[in-house]
């Protein structure tokens, strides 16, 4: 099942220079594969297995995760602002398929 | 009304506590044997797999990441971690990954954090699954190739369930 509701938040006020903090937040089950369903049949496997935010198309973080992640996977990174720009957080899950957010970076 | 409900979490929590210290500590006091200490030090073989391949010949240090983790975990589904390591963020001189490890978790794997100097800070934030009581490992590795380490134990009340 392909992540939904990709959210990105950031503080509401941003100078250049900053530290900030990027809090990001998507929809997902993070199905582990060790449940079985009622039936007794193993529920296979089915999580996001990679997320990747860049800045203006150049990367600034990047995670794995495994089924030790919780379900609707919550990240906080820092990051410095070296200015205006779009930040774009990419999550994959393990059938490849992509969820993208993005959000710009204002300011003040 | 704000003040009951507050109220009614604190005893349902205080009440899970004792109760599920009671069962925990019941085998032991029956045996008569002493009270172990409430974090078991058992590393899962697939554990020591992971843990030997990512050190490798490195010496971890102690003492420069901080990890913040309940002391007890009510819900072993939902975790919350927030990992810092302290030290400079600078381009010769950075953290470069943060590996998040579970000691008794099905998969000993929890997360991989890839860094650098544009994060000015090496902190981050996340939540993390426990199936039950164990220690979790933070490993650092920074870029000169310098590995640090935390070992944080977290009581797990009610297990992750199907991690």
């Amino acid at each position: 099942m392909a992540a939904t509701n990709p959210r990105i938040k950031l503080p509401d006020i941003i100078k250049q220079g900053d530290v900030i903090e990027v809090k990001t937040l998507v929809r997902h089950e993070m199905e582990t594969g060790n449940r079985r369903d009622k039936n007794g049949k193993p529920i296979p496997r089915d999580i996001i297995n990679s997320f990747v935010a860049k800045f203006d198309g150049r990367e600034v973080f990047r995670a794995e995760f495994g089924p030790g992640i919780s379900a609707n996977p919550y990240l906080a990174f820092q990051m410095r602002v070296p200015g205006p720009g779009i930040i774009e957080v990419t999550w994959t899950d393990d059938d490849g398929v992509q969820t993208v957010a993005t959000a710009p970076l204002n300011i003040a | 009304m704000g003040h009951s409900i507050a109220l009614s979490i604190l005893n349902r929590r205080t009440f899970l506590t004792t109760a599920a210290a009671a069962v925990s500590l019941s085998p032991f006091i029956a045996r008569g044997d002493e009270v172990p200490s409430a974090l078991p030090s058992e590393r899962s073989a697939e554990f020591k797999e992971v843990f030997a391949k990512l050190v490798g010949n490195a010496a971890p240090v102690e003492g420069k990441i901080t990890v913040d983790l309940p002391e007890t975990a009510d819900n072993g589904n939902f975790v919350p971690i927030t990992i810092a390591v302290n030290g400079p963020m600078t381009e010769t001189d950075y953290v470069s990954a943060i590996h998040l490890l579970s000691t008794a978790n099905p998969h000993a794997h929890v997360a991989t954090f890839h860094l650098s100097p544009l994060n000015a800070v090496a902190r981050v934030q996340s939540r993390m699954r426990l199936a039950k009581t164990q220690d979790v490992i933070v490993l650092a590795v920074k870029s000169g190739g310098e590995m640090l380490i935390s070992t944080t134990g977290v009581k797990v009340l009610i297990g992750g369930c199907g991690i």
